[in-house]
C-alpha cells in the first residue's frame, strides 16, 4: 500500500453525524466505518466519489471548498465556468445575465471551460491511435474514475489516457493570455467551479503532476446561490455583456454522457455512468472478456457532471437544458452566425506541448502487502475470520460486511468481538459478560445509542 | 446460482483450498470461479500479466467443463509460491488429447457453435497461458485438467 498523502474533498461533521450506516452501507471501495456513534473514512479507500454524500440523510457529509474572498488575493480573478453550471438555471435566465452577475460579484474574466474541449478530443484521438497495444484506453474525465481504477484496478491503470482535462487546457490558456497582455503571472487567481468532490480533490492533489493549474475551487451549489440572489434581486442587467462565445456547439454537452464518445468515432467504444456500472463493467473489462475495445468513457456519477454531487436542481432537467443550448448553438453554427473555430486553437501547439500529466501510478488497496509472503499469511488469517463470521452483512460491528470486518480484524484495526453473534456465542459460554458486551458496542455506537431506555422510564 | 462454494484452510503449510462446483450447460454462470480466484490473487500483489493469464485458462477450462462436459469441480490450491488448479468433469471424455491440443480442433455441436464456444481453441489457449498442463482422459469417465502456475517465473 502506497504512503502518499491524497486530498480529499468529502469530510463528515461529527457534530451531525448521527452514524446511521447509510453512507457505509453505499460506499462502492468500503471506505466507511462507524466509530463511537460517527462515520469515518479510510482515506487511502476514498475515492472522492460522492455516494456517501448523495445518501446522507442528515447533511453530516460535507465538501470542503476556498473561501470565496481567498479570490482577493489576485488582481487578475478568473473564473472557469463548466457549461454544466449553465445548466442549473431555470430557461428564462439568461446566460448573458449570469455571466453579467459573475463579473459585477468580483471577477474580472468568465471563460467557459470547454472552450478547450475540442482540443482535448483531438489530443485523446491522437493517443489512443497511436497506442493500439494498450487498449482499451480510457478517458481520465472523471478524477473519481481515475482514482477507483488506481485503487481498484490496477491492472488497467496503463490504459488511462494520460492528458490533461479540459479545464487545465483552459486554465493554461487564459493564463498565457493574460501574461501576453502584460498581466503579473502572480496577480492572476483562476478559479473553477466544480459540480463535484472528485474535481476539488484532483485540483488540491492533481494524479500525477506537481502543481495545479487552477488557483482555487468553488463549489457550484454555493456560486449558484450566489448568483441566483443577484439575479432575482436585480431588476436591470447590462446590456453591453454577452455571453462569451468560446465553445462549439458539440462541446457544450462534453461533460454529459456520451460527450466525449461522441467525438471521436472507434468501432467499439462504451460510455458508462455511475460508479457500480463502471465496477461491474470493469471486472469484465480487466478480464479480457470484452473483445476488441477500443475506446472507453466512464463517469462516477449518474447522467455524467449533471449528476454532480454539487449541482442544483434535477440531473435530467440540467441535461435537457444543456442539450437544448448545444442545439440552438448548432443552428447558429449552421447559420454561420458563428465560427467552429475558437481562438483557443490559435494556441494549440503551446497547450499540446502542455498536454501530458505524468505517469499514472496504481496505488491498490487490493493489495494486503507488498511482500507476497506476509500478503498471504494476512489472506488465510482473513479466510479464517470470515469463515466464523455469520455472513449476515448486519453492519452492527460498524463495518460494511463480514468480509470488511475479518479483513479489519486481520489489519488489527477491529477485534472478533466486535460481532454480535460472536458476542452472544461468548456470553453463552461464559467468556464474555454481558457488560463488556455493552462497551463494545457503546466503543462503535456511542453512548447515546446504549442508553438504558426502559429503566428511565 | 447453482454454484456451491467451500473452503479449507490449512494453517500449518500455509495451502489454501478452494472448490467450485460447475453444472452442465450453465454458461450464465461461467466465469464465476476465475473471478473468484482473481479476487483472490489481486490481494497478493501478483503481477497483473500473469493474473490476466491464470484467468484466462481457468474461465478457458471452466467453459470446456459447461459445454463439453457434464459439469465438474474445480479445485483450486494456492500456496506463496504458485497456484495449482484442477478441474475434473463428468465425462464424455476425450478420445485423443493430442488432436484436441491442435488449435482449431473441435467436437462441439452446432449449439454450442452457435453460442460462440467451441472453436478449438480452448486447449490450446490454457497451454499458453500456464506454466505445466496435465491432461488425463478416459472415454466415458470424465476429463482432469490440471495446471499450475508459478507466481515467480
Amino acid at each position: 500500500m502506497n504512503e502518499n498523502y491524497f486530498y480529499h474533498a468529502l469530510r463528515i461533521d461529527h457534530k451531525i453525524c448521527f452514524g446511521c450506516t447509510l453512507c457505509m452501507r453505499n460506499c462502492p471501495t468500503e471506505a466507511i466505518r462507524v466509530r463511537n456513534g460517527k462515520a469515518t473514512i479510510y482515506e487511502n479507500k476514498c475515492v472522492d466519489c460522492g455516494e456517501c454524500y448523495k445518501v446522507c440523510p442528515s447533511g453530516a457529509v460535507y465538501v470542503a471548498e476556498d473561501d470565496f474572498q481567498s479570490i482577493y488575493n489576485f488582481k487578475h480573478r478568473v473564473v472557469l465556468m463548466p457549461s454544466v453550471f449553465l445548466g442549473q438555471f431555470p430557461e428564462d435566465i439568461r446566460a448573458s445575465q449570469v455571466y453579467s452577475v459573475i463579473l459585477e460579484i468580483g471577477f474580472t474574466h468568465v471563460f467557459e471551460v470547454e472552450a478547450s474541449a475540442f482540443l482535448h478530443s483531438i489530443l485523446s484521438n491522437k493517443y489512443i491511435r497511436e497506442h493500439e497495444t494498450k487498449k482499451p484506453l480510457i478517458s481520465t474525465f472523471c478524477p473519481a474514475i481515475v482514482r477507483l481504477i488506481q485503487v481498484k484496478f490496477p491492472a488497467l491503470v496503463d490504459s488511462l489516457i494520460p492528458i490533461k482535462a479540459p479545464v487545465d487546457f483552459t486554465a493554461i490558456y487564459i493564463r498565457k493570455k493574460l501574461i501576453e497582455e502584460g498581466a503579473n503571472p502572480e496577480d492572476i487567481g483562476i478559479f473553477y467551479i466544480t459540480p463535484c468532490a472528485a474535481k476539488i480533490a484532483a485540483t488540491k492533489s492533481p494524479v500525477a503532476e506537481d502543481t495545479s493549474t487552477v488557483d482555487g475551487v468553488l463549489n457550484m451549489d454555493t456560486m449558484y446561490n450566489i448568483v441566483l440572489k443577484e439575479i432575482k434581486q436585480k431588476k436591470e442587467f447590462n446590456k453591453n455583456i454577452t455571453a462569451n462565445n468560446d465553445v462549439t456547439s458539440d462541446c457544450v454537452i462534453f461533460s454529459l454522457t456520451n460527450g466525449e464518445r461522441r467525438l471521436n468515432n472507434f468501432k467499439k467504444s462504451f460510455a458508462i455512468d455511475e460508479i457500480h456500472n463502471v465496477i461491474e463493467f470493469l471486472e469484465r473489462v480487466e478480464d479480457d472478456e470484452i473483445e476488441d475495445l477500443d475506446f472507453l468513457e466512464l463517469r462516477a456519477c449518474d447522467e455524467s457532471c449533471a449528476g454532480g454531487i454539487l449541482t442544483c436542481g434535477n440531473r435530467f432537467l440540467i441535461n435537457d437544458r444543456m442539450m437544448q443550448r448545444a442545439k440552438k448553438l448548432a443552428e447558429r453554427e449552421r447559420n454561420g452566425e458563428t465560427s467552429r473555430r475558437k481562438a483557443i486553437m490559435n494556441e494549440r501547439e503551446y497547450l499540446t506541448q502542455n498536454s501530458h500529466v505524468g505517469r499514472i501510478k496504481p496505488r491498490s488497496m487490493m493489495v494486503l502487502d507488498e511482500d507476497r509472503s506476509v500478503a498471504f499469511q494476512k489472506l488465510t488469517k482473513i479466510k479464517e475470520i470470515e469463515s466464523k463470521l455469520p455472513h449476515t452483512d448486519c453492519n452492527v460491528c460498524g463495518a460494511p460486511s463480514c468480509h470488511a470486518l475479518a479483513e479489519d480484524v486481520a489489519f488489527d484495526r477491529a477485534s472478533m468481538t466486535d460481532c454480535v453473534f460472536m458476542q452472544r456465542n461468548l456470553e453463552k459460554r461464559g467468556s464474555l459478560k454481558v457488560e463488556e458486551s455493552v462497551e463494545i458496542m457503546k466503543n462503535i455506537w456511542g453512548e447515546d445509542k446504549l442508553k438504558d431506555y426502559i429503566l428511565n422510564k | 446460482m447453482k454454484m456451491g462454494l467451500c473452503l479449507f484452510i490449512n494453517f500449518l503449510s500455509f495451502m489454501m483450498h478452494t472448490e467450485f462446483i460447475v453444472v452442465e450447460g450453465d454458461f450464465a454462470n461461467a466465469g464465476k470461479a476465475s473471478s473468484e480466484i482473481k479476487k483472490t490473487l489481486k490481494q497478493l500483489n501478483i503481477d497483473n500479466q500473469k493474473i490476466k493469464k491464470i484467468v484466462v485458462a481457468v474461465y478457458e477450462a471452466e467453459v470446456n467443463a459447461i459445454a463439453h462436459a457434464y459439469g465438474g469441480t474445480i479445485f483450486v490450491d494456492l500456496d506463496e509460491e504458485k497456484i495449482c488448479v484442477l478441474i475434473k468433469d463428468k465425462g464424455p471424455g476425450i478420445p485423443d488429447i493430442a488432436r484436441a491440443m491442435e488449435k482449431g480442433y473441435s467436437t462441439a455441436s452446432a449449439k454450442v457453435r452457435e453460442m460462440g464456444f467451441g472453436a478449438g481453441m480452448g486447449l490450446p489457449n490454457i497451454k499458453n497461458n500456464v506454466d505445466e498442463l496435465d491432461i488425463q482422459s478416459e472415454v466415458g469417465v470424465g476429463t482432469e485438467i490440471k495446471m499450475i502456475v508459478n507466481f515467480n517465473s
